[in-house]
């Protein structure tokens, strides 16, 4: 059996940035509720994977039990997230952000 | 009893009789009120008599501590001394007739309780501030004084004709007294950081164990004491508001403005004998102060009409004759002198409220005249009031008077050619008073002659009194002329007083004495004769203000005293108020403070456009502000 070579730390960090960057710009030029959850779901894991490969790479377990939080409250978010979302849909008929404007100044 | 009990007693009395009668004064039948306030004041009278009859060494009792550090304390005690004692008796002595005077003259007053609450919160607080054993407690009987002032000058505030006029005449007398006060204020602060210590007798000690002081600090603490002398005494620069002071009920005029509290500040220089003995130069001052203001209030008196107003110049002029003797350091002749002045200027106070109350409030002189017919006992004794002001032979003021100016011609026969100007005046004005008031023909309505009337028994009763003192009050200090046993009795007995045995009393010698007497008698009975020929035999009346030619123009406008204060410093600050006002306060302070205000509003306004509801908007904005902190650290980080 071929013995497997690490992966560079480097392809790690630069995946987990591109994940971070597309996560980031869905967030500001989407408008679909859905979307933007999609996406702030995106950064959070692109964070873990960072931490995740970091760890590995240190063999420091610390930061996968970190993971683990994260993973929670990630679901914890998108269970919130969502409920609201269907609360303004049943409301609004509608889940385009855009319409939630009411607190301009 | 012991005399602290008879001290806190005779404290207590006035206190309490005054504010029974504030209190309850309202649902109190007036002869209750009126008598009550007048037994207190007579029971405070008996209490200094007790005093007096055992004062020997000066006591200090205190009382409390109030304040206490580690350099100074300030403590609240009085001194028993012969000074403080002599003071409470004429207080009390002349504040007993005053307070039965006003029974009778207030009669008809509405305001007839409150009256006699300030009377005798007056009392109270003048008390306090002889008998005060420190500067602290003086100071304390001092405002106390001030602010019954102030209360009674502008008692009539709600009349319909003057009350403008009187509260102006208070607010006045408030203003100018202030000033004296600052004056006290700072020199209470010199002392306690000199000293340590505000109390008479400390400083005395100290002063006379040779503590070495700097002369400038004496000079500045004289002074200041001086100052507050001038606001409470009425001398050059601050006496405008006494004859102002006259706008009060004619009693008050009487107590407050004439036998009392106008001393105070005589009182306040006497006590503090031992810093002035110190400051030659202040003392100086303090002389020619006195014979400036003498000599102008007098001549001011010379051409006045309204009764009150010549007996107010003419306090104003006696005041500064004992101002003259303290600067002669000749305290105890100035006390003597104050004695006799509150005998004869109560007495002719009270005549001239008797002559107003029969004249149902007219004031002017030249709608008197004849009035000896129908107030006989106003007459007599208002005719020895004012031989004893004017120095007739053997009345008290003669006496009184030619201690100070004997003293004054051993020290520099030129200022005692000046001050016999103003005694020259003095008998004058008071003659020529005299005369318009009670002799030659009515001048008035024919219905007010109708209804003048002689006063009821409590008004003629101090009248007669008053004016028994004021021709007897000279026994009390004979010149060694006439017993070389028991002459200068008075002077004697104030010797007792802290400070006051260090002071070499000389006396003038007897031949110098008797020569000084002669002119003296002389002038007094040459001006009652001419007077009496000018106005009884040719029935001279006084002028109307048309007819006034130039020098008696000058002096029936005060020399224009007033319209020159008027100038110099009312109209600056007005200036200045009406300057801080538009340009200060309209262009600076208002386009400052609302420019600011209109600016936060504009950058609100622009800067809101930012909030623009927009969830994806604000992400971005946050995007952003990551991206710079972390640029920011970047940068900054190593």
């Amino acid at each position: 059996m071929p013995t497997s070579t690490p992966i560079n730390i480097d392809f790690y960090i630069i995946l987990a940035t591109l994940l971070f960057v597309i996560g980031a710009f869905g967030v500001m030029i989407r408008r679909n509720m859905i979307v933007l959850l999609m996406c702030i779901e995106l950064m959070l894991n692109a964070v873990n994977l960072l931490m995740v490969a970091f760890s590995s790479y240190y063999n420091n377990a610390d930061a996968q039990i970190f993971v683990f939080f994260i993973i929670v409250v990630a679901a914890a978010e998108a269970t919130v997230g969502l409920s609201i979302l269907i609360l303004a849909y049943r409301q609004l008929r509608s889940i385009d952000i855009s319409i939630f404007n009411k607190l301009k100044g | 009893m012991g005399f602290s009990t008879i001290v806190y007693i005779l404290l207590l009395l006035p206190l309490l009789g005054g504010l029974t009668n504030g209190l309850f004064g309202k649902h109190l039948p007036k002869q209750f009120s009126g008598a009550l306030g007048t037994g207190v004041i007579f029971s405070a009278f008996l209490c200094v008599l007790m005093l007096f009859n055992h004062v020997n060494e000066p006591v200090q009792i205190d009382l409390c501590n109030i304040l206490r550090f580690d350099s100074f304390s300030l403590e609240i005690n009085f001194l028993i001394d012969q000074l403080s004692v002599w003071m409470s008796l004429i207080i009390t002595g002349i504040g007993t007739l005053i307070h039965l005077f006003s029974m009778g003259y207030m009669k008809e007053d509405e305001g007839y309780y409150k009256f006699f609450t300030y009377l005798n919160l007056f009392i109270f607080a003048m008390l306090i501030l002889v008998l005060g054993g420190n500067y602290f407690v003086l100071f304390f009987g001092w405002e106390g004084v001030g602010i019954c002032s102030f209360l009674l000058i502008g008692f009539h505030y709600s009349d319909p004709v003057k009350g403008i006029s009187n509260s102006l005449a208070a607010r006045k007398a408030f203003v100018m007294n202030r000033i004296g006060d600052a004056g006290l204020i700072f020199a209470l602060f010199m002392l306690l950081s000199t000293f340590g210590t505000l109390n008479f007798v400390d400083i005395s000690e100290r002063l006379s164990e040779g503590v070495s002081m700097h002369h400038l600090t004496v000079l500045g603490i004289t002074l200041c004491l001086f100052l507050a002398a001038t606001g409470k005494s009425a001398q050059i620069p601050l006496f405008t508001w006494l004859p102002d002071a006259m706008a009060g009920p004619t009693p008050v005029s009487a107590l407050i403005h004439a036998a009392t509290m106008v001393t105070a500040g005589i009182y306040l220089v006497a006590r503090s004998n031992f810093l002035f003995e110190l400051a030659p130069l202040t003392q100086d001052i303090v002389l020619y102060i006195g014979i400036a203001t003498s000599l102008f209030a007098a001549f001011m008196a010379l051409r006045q009409n309204d009764i009150k107003k010549v007996l107010a110049y003419s306090t104003v002029s006696q005041l500064g004759l004992m101002v003259v003797a303290l600067g002669l350091g000749a305290y105890t002749v100035a006390i003597f002198h104050v004695t006799t002045h509150a005998f004869f200027k109560a007495l002719l106070f009270l005549g001239s409220g008797s002559v107003i109350h029969g004249m149902h409030h007219e004031q002017d002189i030249r709608k008197m005249g004849g009035l000896k017919k129908v107030m006989p006992i106003t007459h007599w004794t208002f005719l020895i009031g004012t031989l004893a002001i004017s120095g007739f032979p053997l009345l008290s003021g003669f006496y009184s008077k030619d201690e100070i100016i004997g003293h004054l011609f051993d020290q520099n026969p030129v200022l005692y050619g000046v001050i016999m100007v103003s005694v020259l005046m003095t008998a004058i004005y008071m003659f020529r008073l005299y005369f318009l008031t009670f002799h030659g023909t009515f001048r008035g309505t024919q219905s007010t002659w109708e209804h003048v009337h002689e006063s009821p028994w409590t008004m003629t009763l101090p009248l007669v009194i008053l004016s028994v003192f004021s021709a007897l009050g000279g026994l009390l200090n004979l010149p060694g002329l006439f017993f070389h046993e028991g002459a200068h009795w008075l002077s004697g007995y104030l010797h007792g007083a802290p400070g006051m045995h260090n002071i070499v009393h000389e006396t003038p010698n007897f031949s110098t004495t008797l020569g000084l007497m002669a002119v003296a008698s002389a002038l007094s009975i040459g001006v009652l004769a001419w007077a009496y020929q000018n106005y009884v035999r040719r029935g001279s009346v006084a002028k109307s203000d048309e007819a006034l030619n130039g020098w008696e123009k000058l002096s029936n406008r005060k020399l224009y005293w007033d319209e020159w204060y008027d100038w110099m410093v009312v109209k600056p600050i007005e200036w200045l108020g009406f300057q801080t006002n538009h340009t200060v306060e309209e262009r600076g302070l208002k386009s400052g403070i609302s420019g600011l205000g209109m600016l936060t509003g504009k950058a609100g306004n622009a800067l809101r456009k930012l909030q623009n509801g927009y969830v994806s908007s604000y992400l971005s904005w946050m995007v952003i502000g990551m991206i710079l902190l972390v640029v920011f650290y970047l940068l900054n980080g190593n």
